[in-house]
């Protein structure tokens, strides 16, 4: 796997080469920097790891910095590893924009999704609720309804739906296009909509 | 912010069309991709309205077609928008024109700006 972190910008729409108006998600990938290499003779499997964004010196644990000060590399705001990827980095080098991807590629996108907090069961499993909204009834409009039999089996059987803490799951969005990659700003344009708030991390793959 | 106006302003086409506003009467070419050919169509009509900002800016053009009303949207910086050219200028007082889908006939009619020469 080659990838990116990056940072969400937003969203914005531009015209593609056939004149249609495409949504897309901006994203700002600064240049990665590789804290470890890692093998499958010393580690027991092959990935790179590499870190995303900057962090001051004094908010970093020393442990971290250890790690980072052995690399070369000025302390970062999160560190991710890429799995089995082709790119023959050392530690200290930096991955940029136009060295992973090119225009029109497919890519997987990786976030966090907004949490919501509690929420009933029609937010959270689209239910339709139960019931009309006149004719004498109230209360029942996003109620979730039967959650089962009676006296057999007396029990809730597990895994039922039901209200409870939603979004804030780490989420793969997959086959997402590459639009467009402007590496003097290190921005990448992906297709369509990408997990998160704006300013969350998300891993871009391909 | 800063970012998306770095990118409007570098993938956005910069076109020249003319500073028409609601009122006006225009003919809009506009660019039709069929297979591999391309050709142009005209469109005549009112404008009845801008509206948006930045690369989203839109307008509606408005013309009686056998009778029938007929309005069209376009995007500003839509590449298939070749061109705008002003065939007269409207006397309005309002800067969208929604009025003049309830009237007909000669009401519907757009006074013709005068200029003083």
């Amino acid at each position: 796997m080659n990838g990116l972190v990056g940072k969400k910008i937003g969203m914005t729409s531009i015209y593609d080469a056939s004149g249609s108006n495409v949504a897309c998600t901006i994203i700002e990938a600064l240049p990665n920097y590789v804290t470890q290499v890692k093998t499958s003779e010393s580690d027991g499997y092959n990935a790179i790891q590499v870190s995303f964004g900057s962090r001051k010196e004094k908010n970093v644990s020393n442990a971290l910095l250890g790690h980072y000060k052995k690399a070369g590399v000025a302390a970062g705001q999160k560190i991710t590893e890429l799995r089995d990827s082709t790119l023959e980095k050392k530690e200290g080098d930096a991955i940029t924009v136009d060295e992973v991807f090119e225009e029109g590629d497919i890519v997987n996108a990786i976030g966090s999704t907004k949490g919501k907090g509690f929420q009933g069961v029609v937010k959270r499993y689209n239910f339709k609720g139960v019931g009309d909204a006149t004719h004498g009834q109230h209360n029942r409009q996003r109620a979730p309804g039967s959650i089962g039999a009676a006296s057999t089996p007396s029990k809730v059987i597990k895994g039922m739906r039901m209200g409870g803490r939603t979004g804030g799951n780490r989420v793969k969005i997959q086959n997402l296009e590459i639009l467009k990659i402007m590496p003097e700003k290190h921005l990448l344009l992906v297709k369509g909509a990408v997990p998160g708030f704006k300013g969350s991390l998300v891993i871009i793959e391909k | 912010m800063e970012i998306l106006n770095y990118i409007h302003d570098n993938l956005a086409e910069k076109k020249n069309l003319p500073d028409f506003r609601p009122g006006d009467n225009v003919e809009v070419y506009y660019k039709i991709i069929e297979g591999a050919k391309e050709r142009i169509q005209v469109f005549r009509g009112d404008v009845l309205q801008i509206k948006g900002h930045d690369s989203h800016r839109t307008f509606t053009v408005r013309k009686l077609s056998n009778g029938v009303g007929v309005e069209r949207i376009f995007p500003m910086a839509s590449p298939n928008v070749a061109d705008v050219k002003i065939l007269k200028r409207g006397k309005v007082r309002r800067a969208k024109l929604y009025y003049l889908r309830e009237l007909v006939g000669k009401k519907a009619k757009i006074k013709e700006k005068k200029y003083k020469k």
